[in-house]
């Protein structure tokens, strides 16, 4: 089972076993991790998934396309080089993801 | 439907008979769920029953016409929250019942009946019931295979017809309809739009858009016919659709019309409350209908025109995603004795096939236009202007301008409309 470590700006963290398969922003959004917002609920429309990847874990993750990188740059608080859209994250069997959310999304 | 359901509860418990709910929020709905999780989230204590008439757990729409409806999400996807989310945080979930009637007390408390026969007293009541299909007036249009897409059923039935079908009518060029018929060909249909009007998208877009998507689509394969007029869906003999005759005498083949012409907002309750109605049920700024303590939001909502320099008294009834978001969190604070303005830009979106629209703002009175276009990368973006200032944007594959707008609206800035029409300018530089 994958499980997803969601540490908040504030530095308080939630940790969720996710299901494979379901990407990092569904797993925060269905168990109420609210520093996700997700208005378009993973359609790569509104960068209002926004989280940053632990820089370890960075390698697991496969590369953004052309589109997540262009959304990146309208996030609410600023990209940095780890910052990621969680809807494009797919979790795979037994992952361990560490990410963190920022101020805000909106 | 005539079909009887039985109403079913999950999340939380619900309160002890004869004890009222302390917000019967009817419609379990993206604005529904919305209001529910933003009231936990400013601290409302009171019990919640969030009901809905559907017999599926609250669920996201928009995938419905797109990847949904090509296997490429499951249903589990959709689901807004995982049960004990509704547990935690004392929300009851009824699935499967309709709200027939409402006995309201001027305080705003009351008892609500469903068809089960069930009653469901409460302390406060919001409505969140959205709008349901404008139906299709033509011979034949009650046919097996003339199917709608508004709802989970509705996808579902649709992908139950998918298999054996190989040709679609899709009646109506606008978003739900080009979704569709984009998914549908993908998935290997031969699919005809047919389009009542003089252009695609007509009621959300201007005309450069509109062309824009009547060339890219029929680049891609689709078959659309502008100002096309139905004179009869036809019966294969069986009840079912076997194609559509236009009013010029062509037929086309088809085992499934699928209709998209747009949606008739769900006022009957509000009209049987007694509420102001006009083109939805009328409310304030604070999303109060005119009782003054029934709240109201989302798609069913008339409500103050909420974009920043709007003319005084304008008023918008607007059916997105974003508006269920940003208008239930306006009727939180308002159940929570606060006036906060609503927040933000509205915008839409809109996939198809290869094609990401996205919308900031609403073009409504422009008087100009700006286009951009790198055909190279497929990116393709309108700037709407009125009084030489920008209230709107359509982006299509270009993300940066698209959110360039949004911010330059939010900020109640503009966007130099001389040199917006080059496409290798960031948009965001323009800013001023």
């Amino acid at each position: 089972m994958p499980t997803v470590h969601f540490t908040d700006a504030a530095g308080a963290t939630t940790t969720i076993n996710a299901n494979t398969g379901d990407s990092v922003m569904e797993t925060a959004v269905r168990n109420g991790v609210t520093a996700i917002v997700a208005e378009c609920g993973g359609s790569l429309s509104c960068a209002t998934c926004h989280v940053f990847v632990a820089e370890t874990d960075l390698p697991s993750l496969e590369p953004m396309g052309e589109m997540e990188d262009e959304m990146l740059y309208g996030t609410a608080v600023d990209r940095e080089d780890n910052s990621r859209l969680s809807c494009q994250i797919r979790l795979c069997e037994d992952q361990e993801l560490h990410v963190t959310t920022p101020e805000t999304q909106v | 439907m005539d079909t009887a359901t039985v109403p079913s509860r999950a999340g939380a418990d619900a309160p002890e008979a004869g004890t009222a709910t302390g917000l019967l929020i009817i419609g379990a709905s993206q604005s529904g769920v919305q209001l529910a999780i933003s009231l936990r989230a400013l601290g409302y204590t009171e019990h919640i029953t969030l009901l809905g008439d559907e017999d599926h757990r609250p669920y996201q729409r928009p995938a419905l016409s797109k990847e949904f409806l090509q296997d490429k999400v499951g249903s589990e996807s959709l689901i807004f929250r995982t049960n004990d989310y509704w547990i935690e945080h004392n929300i009851t979930l009824i699935k499967g019942e309709r709200i027939e009637s409402v006995d309201s007390n001027t305080d705003g408390s009351g008892i609500a009946r469903g068809t089960s026969g069930t009653t469901y007293p409460y302390q406060r009541l919001a409505l969140t019931v959205g709008a349901r299909p404008r139906h299709l007036e033509a011979p034949g249009a009650e046919l097996d295979g003339v199917v709608y897409l508004r709802n989970a059923d509705d996808a579902l039935r649709l992908k139950e017809l998918a298999p054996a079908t190989t040709d679609v009518v899709v009646v109506g060029g606008g978003f739900i309809g080009l979704e569709a018929a984009s998914s549908l060909a993908a998935m290997g249909k031969r699919v005809t739009v047919l389009e009542y009007g003089q252009r695609l998208v007509g009621r959300a877009v201007g005309t450069e858009t509109s062309e824009y998507f009547l060339t890219e689509h029929r680049k891609r394969g689709l078959d659309i016919r502008i100002g096309a007029r139905i004179e009869q869906i036809l019966d294969d003999g069986d009840r079912t659709v076997g194609g559509v005759r236009l009013e010029d005498g062509s037929e086309l083949t088809a085992q499934i019309v699928l209709v998209g012409i747009g949606v008739i907002p769900n006022t009957e309750l509000g009209e049987a409350l007694g509420l102001e109605i006009n083109n939805g049920i009328v409310v304030d700024a604070g999303a109060l209908a005119s009782d003054g303590t029934t709240i109201v939001v989302g798609d069913v909502a008339n409500m103050p025109n909420p974009v920043p320099g709007a003319p005084a008294g304008e008023r918008i009834r607007l059916e997105s995603v974003n508006n269920a978001i940003e208008h239930a969190k306006v009727a939180a604070y308002s159940l929570m004795g606060r006036s906060e303005e609503y927040a933000g830009i509205p915008w839409f979106w809109s996939n198809q096939a290869d094609m990401k629209l996205q919308i900031a703002g609403l073009s409504t009175g422009f008087e100009s236009t700006v286009i951009r276009r790198d055909p190279d990368k497929g990116k393709f973006t309108v700037l709407y202007y009125r009084g030489g200032r920008i209230i709107a944007a359509d982006a299509v594959n270009a993300p940066l301008d698209f959110m360039a707008v949004k911010q330059a609206l939010a900020a109640g800035k503009s966007i130099d409309p001389e040199r917006a029409a080059d496409p290798a300018t960031m948009l965001k530089s323009l800013i001023a």
